[in-house]
């Protein structure tokens, strides 16, 4: 809940902050991600360092990532999705609790794109 | 205090407490943070359709669908009670450019000219609504990851892969903002 207010007070979910990140025109988005991932891979880092465990006592796990060309193609198609709508997954969720209603739909069109991707996924270049 | 709350809050507030959530998660339970999974649980959980992708037990990973409610709950939140009560403030270059596409900057933090239902069952609604939506879902997985699993949680723990993918999220959002969307709004 605490990460749906962040969204919404620092504008992150707004459309204009994204037609203003893709335009350079402002710094805003820029700043939030790239301290995000400061922040992240800061604590990362002192996770490994000091074997920090979890809440429950085990082993923190990173799962390797294996490259395959979906982040290429099916990334440059989330960037098209990204400016048109304004918003990644998380915001998106936000905007409806925002009030933006219509957004909904983006939602449902999403979670039917998911759906596809998992009909097609056996045809797809990976 | 609510004062200082009420206004938007700045980029390295945001950037902190978003980059939290990677420890928060990996320690309450060794969790990935990684928002447009939750796509995927409901499609598993809804319309699995004798897919294999969606053939996994869902209910493990239900944190990931209280998270995004909780993210939709906060939306409500901070609009009800924290709302900042002067309008948004638009980088002048971004709001010139949006004038000359005919999309004029209210006081609200979307465009009333296109995110409202009146435009739900026209040309523009299907773009901006069902074809965005749906690059997102459809992008993200096969992509495997959206902006907090590739962006955030990938570059934290310095994946190569999620580097790339970040790019090309950008040069995704680039060419539509840049190339597409100067033609896209003389169209609609």
């Amino acid at each position: 809940m605490l990460f749906g207010i962040v969204f919404v007070k620092a504008e992150i979910i707004s459309w204009y902050r994204i037609q203003e990140m893709f335009r350079l025109h402002s710094f805003h988005m820029y700043g939030v991600i790239g301290t995000a991932v400061g922040v992240g891979m800061l604590s990362v880092w002192l996770i490994k360092k000091f074997k920090i465990k979890t809440m429950q006592g085990e082993t923190v796990v990173f799962h390797k990532r294996q490259f395959h060309w979906g982040n290429v193609i099916g990334g440059f198609l989330f960037g098209l999705g990204w400016a048109i709508t304004g918003a990644c997954p998380g915001p998106l969720f936000a905007q409806i609790g925002s009030g933006f209603l219509v957004v909904i739909v983006t939602l449902l069109s999403a979670v039917a794109g998911t759906w596809l991707y998992g009909l097609l996924q056996n045809k797809l270049p990976h | 205090m609510l004062e200082i709350i009420q206004k938007p809050w700045p980029w390295y507030v945001a950037g902190v407490l978003i980059g939290l959530t990677v420890p928060a998660l990996l320690l309450l339970g060794n969790k990935h943070f990684g928002i447009s999974s939750a796509f995927r649980h409901i499609c598993a959980a809804c319309i699995p359709a004798n897919i294999s992708f969606f053939k996994y037990d869902w209910k493990r990973e239900r944190w990931n669908l209280f998270f995004v409610g909780g993210v939709l709950l906060g939306g409500l939140v901070a609009t009800q009670f924290l709302n900042n009560p002067n309008p948004i403030q638009v980088s002048e270059k971004t709001a010139h450019a949006l004038q000359a596409l005919h999309i004029t900057t209210d006081n609200e933090l979307m465009p009333a000219s296109i995110f409202s239902f009146e435009n739900l069952f026209s040309l523009k609604g299907l773009v901006f609504f069902v074809l965005g939506g749906f690059l997102v879902g459809f992008g993200t997985r096969y992509a495997g990851g959206c902006t907090s699993g590739h962006s955030i949680m990938g570059l934290s723990t310095l994946q190569w892969p999620s580097l790339v993918a970040t790019c090309c999220f950008m040069a995704g959002g680039f060419v539509m903002v840049h190339l597409v969307f100067p033609w896209l709004m003389r169209v609609l």
